[in-house]
């Protein structure tokens, strides 16, 4: 079995890219993700992994080799944060839209202007629209295990799609925690060896990747991307599933915490499920009945899964560590408050934005959310849809 | 070096059917770089005329593994792919006999603008591919607006000759004097007229090892205002011109591969192109001048380093 390791939640992504022995890795250095592709890179010095480290002078270049490598077929990685994603966007498109099924680690940070290095989703929720597969991890461990999930997802048959796996800027990047490791062994027979159907390097079967296509075509396709999104629903469990019974360790969409008799609810996603784990507990000490939930797969979006889980609830707060100027809310808050729109009895469901650039949240914050929420419950009225906490007034 | 009679022989790589327009330099200019490269390669292109009119989906003019990804990453791409070749290569997952090659293209502005990041780090990195600019001197594809290979009084629809301004201020960028100071073992200046010298400068690049970077004049009539079957003379005359100097540097050295035996002066080339016809004014005649200085200068100094750098 694994073997328990005391490292960062950079060093833990970066054995788990070791492990999965990439065949073709770009690298760009941005704070906080450059100690990932730095430590794989002494990996590829050391003689640790076979890949092919492509050391681009951009994070547009980053994806675009990832690309070009990806489409001559095989397995293909890379990292990157904040403005480096930004300088991707492009790319991003173009990855998912050729459907060519890269793993990227995002370690979340804060978008400039203001320049900030630290943890917040911007980055990633500003990719929200790009047709990756997108998973948020708590901790070490759960990037860890969702990046070598995320090779398997993104390469499922009828898949085909780039999935990136954040992991919080600093907060979890920097920090060291105990977690597991598998056995080299045990992460390489659990991924296999990929054998893309059309490679570009098949020279007796020359095909054309990334023509013009117009209004006869293009509809088509990109249909066939939203269908594709769907099915990796499926996939993601089906990945958990064989994951668990490697690493003992169980995954899904999301991660229920003492949510079924719960009245009041909290749903984030990220480092702060730990602290609200830990204000849950003291509540329900108290006997405020309030439940967690923490979201792990952003897209696909499990629309439904979610309806089932949160129906129950008098008052939902979701919280969104980035916000989507002049929108109805931050990015999560709005697709969760649409998908429980169709219930016939849907709890009264608050917004909270909180931890941009990096801002701690600490359980006093927390311990209000859930006042807020009683209050809700108590009065069945809305004070403030949007609130943005921790944030001096 | 193939002879003429054995390349009419070969597979077009580049069908007929596509939608350049007709007259168009480009489509010459990788015909003849297929021809000489053969079937073994993989192909990337920058967004441009060149991949608009030739994959469009379903359909596609490329008989070889063909890639267009964006605009400004032709270079980063075709690395990407080479990039896997060489791992696969190394795994033992591709046959040991098959040797593949590798060809980025751009236009000038894929190439001299918006792509020279992506081509700059391509090549200090030491990718195993050429790089091939066709440089029409201009945006065609979106219509025509300048680039930094517009040759300086040119008329495109960004750099209009207006009442105030006669077209392009500025003088063209030296790509090919930038993509030097990389250090590449090979990189050389090419015209669609010198089929052969073209040719040879194909087959060379890709019998070398490392990055190698091949800039190609490329008429386009419709940006030029030039007649639709004059891509060809206008090459020539280009090259006659000293406008478009037939060079290779290798590992340093240079060889200028074509000396005309009576320049001609550059008002011979500029003359046939409606893009010019405002400096043919006598308000405009020191632009005239100023252009031909800078040719002179250059091709002086061309001849003067083939001199210096000639074996003793
Ligand atoms: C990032 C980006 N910016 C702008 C464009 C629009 N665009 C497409 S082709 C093109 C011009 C291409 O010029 P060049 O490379 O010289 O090729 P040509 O069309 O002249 O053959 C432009 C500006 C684009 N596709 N992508
Ligand atoms: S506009 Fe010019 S470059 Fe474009 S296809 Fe026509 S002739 Fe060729
Ligand atoms: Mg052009």
């Amino acid at each position: 079995m694994g073997k328990q390791v005391a490292m960062t939640g950079n060093i833990a992504v970066a054995n788990a890219m070791r492990q999965i022995n990439p065949d073709v890795c770009a690298a760009y250095p941005i704070t906080p993700s450059t100690e990932v592709m730095q430590q794989f890179a002494s990996f590829v010095a050391d003689g640790k992994v076979d890949t092919e480290l492509v050391t681009v002078e951009s994070e547009h270049s980053a994806m675009s080799a990832g690309i070009g490598a990806a489409a001559a077929g095989g397995r293909v990685m890379t990292a990157t944060s904040a403005n480096g994603l930004a300088l991707m966007w492009e790319m991003l498109y173009i990855a998912s839209g050729n459907r060519l099924p890269i793993a990227m680690m995002v370690i979340n940070r804060a978008l400039s202007a203001p320049i900030n290095i630290h943890g917040d989703h911007s980055d990633e929720m500003g990719a929200r629209d790009a047709g990756w597969i997108q998973m948020y991890s708590e901790n070490g461990q759960e990037a860890y295990d969702n990046i070598i999930q995320a090779i398997l997802i993104g390469e499922s048959e009828g898949v085909l799609l780039p999935a990136m796996v954040g992991m919080d800027g600093f907060i979890i990047s920097h920090s060291i925690e105990n977690l597991e490791l598998l056995e080299d062994k045990q992460v390489r027979d659990f991924l296999g060896e990929f054998k893309p159907k059309h490679p570009l390097l098949n020279i007796n079967k020359p095909i054309t990747m990334g023509p013009l296509d117009l209004q006869d075509y293009y509809s088509e396709h990109k249909r066939q991307q939203a269908q594709a999104m769907q099915k990796a629903k499926a996939a993601i469990l089906k990945v958990a599933k064989d994951y668990k019974a490697v690493s003992g360790r169980e995954y899904g969409f999301f991660e229920p915490y003492k949510l079924e008799d719960a009245d009041i609810g909290i749903l984030t996603l990220g480092s702060s499920a730990g602290t609200t784990r830990f204000v849950v507990d003291l509540m329900r000490e108290k006997g405020i009945k309030v439940g967690m939930i923490k979201l792990r797969v952003f897209r696909p979006f499990p629309i439904e899964e979610l309806q089932q889980a949160l129906s129950h609830l008098k008052a939902l707060a979701v919280m969104d560590r980035s916000d989507s100027f002049g929108a109805a809310g931050g990015p999560v808050f709005s697709e969760v408050r649409s998908a429980l729109y169709d219930l016939p009895a849907r709890p009264k469901t608050v917004n909270y934005i909180y931890g941009l650039g990096g801002r701690d949240l600490g359980i006093s914050p927390i311990e209000r959310v859930v006042k807020d929420l009683q209050e809700i419950h108590q009065t069945e009225k809305i004070k403030e849809l949007v609130t943005h906490l921790t944030v001096r007034e | 070096m193939a002879t003429l009679k054995e390349l009419s022989k070969r597979e077009e790589l580049l069908a007929g059917g596509h939608r350049l327009c007709a007259g168009c330099g480009a489509s010459i200019v990788v015909r003849q770089i297929l021809l000489a490269a053969g079937k073994n390669v993989v192909v990337s292109c920058s967004t441009g005329c060149l991949e608009v009119a030739t994959s469009i989906y379903p359909y596609t003019s490329w008989r070889v593994p063909f890639f267009h990804s964006a605009f400004e990453n032709s270079a980063a791409t075709i690395c990407g792919v080479e990039a896997m070749y060489q791992l696969q290569k190394r795994k033992g997952k591709l046959p040991v006999d098959e040797e593949i090659k590798f060809i980025g293209l751009g236009g000038d502005g894929g190439t001299y603008d918006i792509g020279l990041q992506s081509l700059s780090g391509g090549l200090e990195r030491g990718h195993d591919f050429l790089f091939v600019c066709y440089d029409n001197g201009a945006y065609m594809n979106t219509g025509i607006q300048r680039s930094s290979a517009t040759p300086l009084g040119a008329a495109t629809t960004t750099s209009p000759a207006g009442k105030v301004i006669p077209g392009k201020t500025q003088y063209r960028k030296d790509l090919t004097d930038i993509v030097e100071a990389h250090h590449i073992p090979y990189l050389a200046q090419a015209s669609p007229h010198n089929w052969k010298d073209l040719n040879k400068k194909v087959e060379k690049a890709l019998s070398i090892r490392g990055p190698k970077f091949l800039n190609v004049i490329a008429p386009c009539h419709r940006g030029w205002r030039s007649g639709i079957n004059e891509a060809i003379s206008l090459s020539k005359l280009a090259v006659d011109t000293c406008f478009w100097p037939l060079y290779e540097i290798e590992n340093g050295k240079l060889t200028i591969n074509y000396k005309p035996k009576n320049k001609k002066p550059l008002t011979e080339w500029m003359k046939l192109q409606g893009r010019f016809k405002h400096l043919f004014k006598p308000e405009n005649e020191h632009i005239l001048q100023q252009l031909q200085q800078g040719i002179d200068c250059k091709w002086n100094n061309l001849l003067k380093r083939e001199e210096v750098e000639k074996p003793c």
